[in-house]
């Protein structure tokens, strides 16, 4: 065990995990994977470390999404740039919204930014370059760089080529990943936990309490929207499912059906929601019924979620 | 474009229309926050639940219990649909929320949410998400009424009556009868009372059962007027958080004021500017979080 509390065994095996998985799994599968893990793990970043709900994420999520969709499809634009392009309109977006939300708490916090994420809905379906109902679709994946072809998303007859996409996706969440990492154990992760533990303490030893929970909101808001960047170069489409409160609540649920304030809770809870989504996908709309009973279970059971139960269990935080 | 006076009345009164609605949603929402310290995000699913017991009662309830001539009427409705989902309400309490109060304030949305998408997908299964006609609406109240200055569906204006006839009765009760001091008091410091030999925990269970009856209440109300949907809690549920921003849900009377207030602007709004009327709410909320940050009628903790 080293100093930031987990074994440096597993993480060599989630990244060997992650190298091999698209020869043994569906690679768009491991993909969607991937981008919801981030995408959890940024939303992590604020409720976990930060203490602050927000239930607007789909916002920045499927904000990025359709500005990576549109720098690709209609500004011709290569993939990275696209991605980085919707990272930036997220941080850019998180900016504002973070600024409105940070001057309510607790309870507030949580409706101001779903209100807010319901004006970037209500843009999405208007704006005469979203496609309204039908969203962006079609969206090329193009070359990295102008040189890698990231067209195909499998392999095609055994030979790995085919994978690019997955292994850009999959460099691309170890970066937001690393950062996530590096965010939590730094000496300004330590300050965003002191002020989720006790916010008037925190005011009371002088940091400037708001700066911080902007920051960390800004870092968050990017992050989910480089997962939500990625998300429609791999499905090629952005719609206005990925900008709905149903995003922002789905996200939640991994975050806290896996651990709230863990570094692995957000992956294993997205890897369960997109598991069951793909296996219960013949229920139709009763997948709505099931998503909303685990969220009842969870905040009745075990709110600590999974991985926080198994750190319990094994009286180490993981 | 001329803008007459008839055309911005008329708006306007159809915006009050809806205020009553944001305005009964948001008083439920404030009075179980009051008390519960929890925001009922299975408002606007209990709502939806108050037009579909409405709805079905007329056209269904009857084949069931083998009386096919059986229709629960409207009058009938507005009574039954409230008791019902104040039922509803007074078991997720009892059996759910309860458990949760002493964990924070935020596994009380969660869980609600989570009902919310519960009652919602089950809806969505079973019923047509462009809605279904409720066609009960009483003969008494067919037709328009002259306003002076425009005529008006008499529909409409009984919603409007009505409405505001349970929301002054409800801010009555609470602030100015010997049971609403209780409920303050409640507010203010429950050990206090139970000390005083109040039972708190059964205050609490009626609490949450009136205020989610007020959102059936207002679900029957909508039914004639709007289609029955499976969606209509959900588009509801977020406009009327706006309007809880921007009043804050300290105060009874603000969350009342607040959401006639909104009503009548998105109304105007629709007039002078229409496609910015489904924003305008969120709109001031923006600007409310940069001038008064704590809420018209709010008072920051």
């Amino acid at each position: 065990m080293n100093k930031y509390g987990m074994n440096r065994y597993v993480w060599v095996l989630l990244i060997v995990l992650g190298l091999v998985a698209p020869f043994v799994v569906y690679p768009i599968f491991m993909m969607k994977l991937l981008c919801f893990a981030l995408f959890a793990s940024a939303f992590n970043l604020l409720l976990g470390y930060t203490g602050l709900l927000s239930f607007g994420h789909a916002a920045f999520f499927g904000g990025a999404s359709y500005v990576t969709g549109y720098l690709v499809k209609n500004s011709g634009l290569t993939p990275e740039l696209g991605v980085l392009g919707g990272t930036l309109f997220a941080a850019l977006l998180g900016y504002i919204v973070g600024s409105l939300a940070i001057r309510r708490q607790g309870i507030y916090f949580a409706m101001v930014t779903l209100a807010l994420a319901q004006i970037v809905y209500f843009v999405a379906l208007k704006a005469p370059f979203t496609g309204g109902e039908d969203g962006l679709q079609g969206i090329p994946r193009g070359d990295l760089f102008g040189l890698i072809n990231l067209r195909h998303a499998y392999h095609v007859g055994g030979s790995p080529l085919g994978l690019n996409l997955y292994y850009f996706v999959f460099a691309m969440f170890c970066l937001g990943f690393w950062i996530i990492h590096r965010t939590i154990h730094s000496p300004f992760g330590q300050v965003l936990k002191a002020i989720r533990e006790n916010e008037p303490r925190a005011v009371s030893l002088g940091y400037k309490v708001e700066r911080f929970k902007l920051i960390a909101f800004v870092i968050s808001a990017a992050l989910a929207g480089m997962a939500g960047a990625m998300k429609s170069l791999v499905f090629q489409l952005a719609s206005l499912t990925d900008v709905s409160w149903h995003t922002s609540g789905e996200v939640v649920l991994m975050t806290l059906l896996g651990g709230v304030g863990t570094v692995l809770g957000p992956l294993v809870g997205a890897f369960t929601v997109v598991t069951l989504q793909s296996e219960l996908s013949s229920v139709g709309s009763w997948i709505t019924v099931i998503i909303g009973s685990i969220f009842v279970i969870c905040v009745l059971l075990f709110r600590r979620g999974f991985i926080g139960e198994l750190g319990r269990l094994l009286k180490r935080s993981l | 474009m001329e803008i007459s006076f008839q055309m911005v009345m008329s708006q306007v009164m159809l915006g009050l229309n809806n205020g009553v609605f944001y305005a009964i949603l948001s008083l439920g929402l404030a009075v179980i926050f009051g008390l519960l310290n929890i925001v009922n995000f299975a408002h606007g699913a209990l709502y939806m639940l108050g037009a579909y017991v409405a709805l079905l009662g007329f056209t269904s309830l009857g084949p069931l219990i083998g009386m096919p001539d059986f229709h629960l009427n409207y009058w009938a409705a507005l009574i039954v649909s409230p008791v019902v989902v104040g039922a509803f309400g007074i078991v997720v309490e009892r059996t759910m929320l309860r458990r949760l109060y002493k964990f924070d304030h935020l596994y009380g949305l969660l869980l609600t949410f989570g009902l919310a998408l519960i009652i919602q997908g089950v809806f969505t299964n079973f019923f047509n998400v462009s809605g279904d006609p409720y066609d009960a609406k009483p003969e008494i109240l067919n037709g328009v009424v002259n306003l002076g200055f425009m005529m008006f569906p008499k529909y409409r204006l009984w919603v409007i009556v009505v409405s505001l006839l349970v929301c002054f009765g409800t801010w009555y009760v609470i602030e100015r009868t010997k049971l609403g001091s209780y409920l303050r008091a409640g507010t203010e410091n429950p050990e206090l009372v139970k000390a005083f030999g109040v039972n708190v925990p059964l205050m609490i269970t009626l609490t949450y059962g009136y205020g989610v009856a007020l959102a059936a209440f207002a679900g029957v109300l909508a039914a004639p007027i709007y289609s029955v949907s499976p969606v209509m809690g959900s588009e509801m549920i977020i406009t009327v958080f706006a309007v809880v921003v921007i009043g804050g849900m300290g105060s009874i009377m603000g969350s009342i004021v607040t959401g006639l207030l909104l009503g009548m602007v998105e109304g105007f709004t629709k007039v002078v500017y229409a496609p910015a009327s489904s924003t305008v709410i969120f709109l001031i909320m923006v600007i409310v979080l940069l001038v008064k940050p704590a809420g018209l009628f709010g008072k920051e903790s």
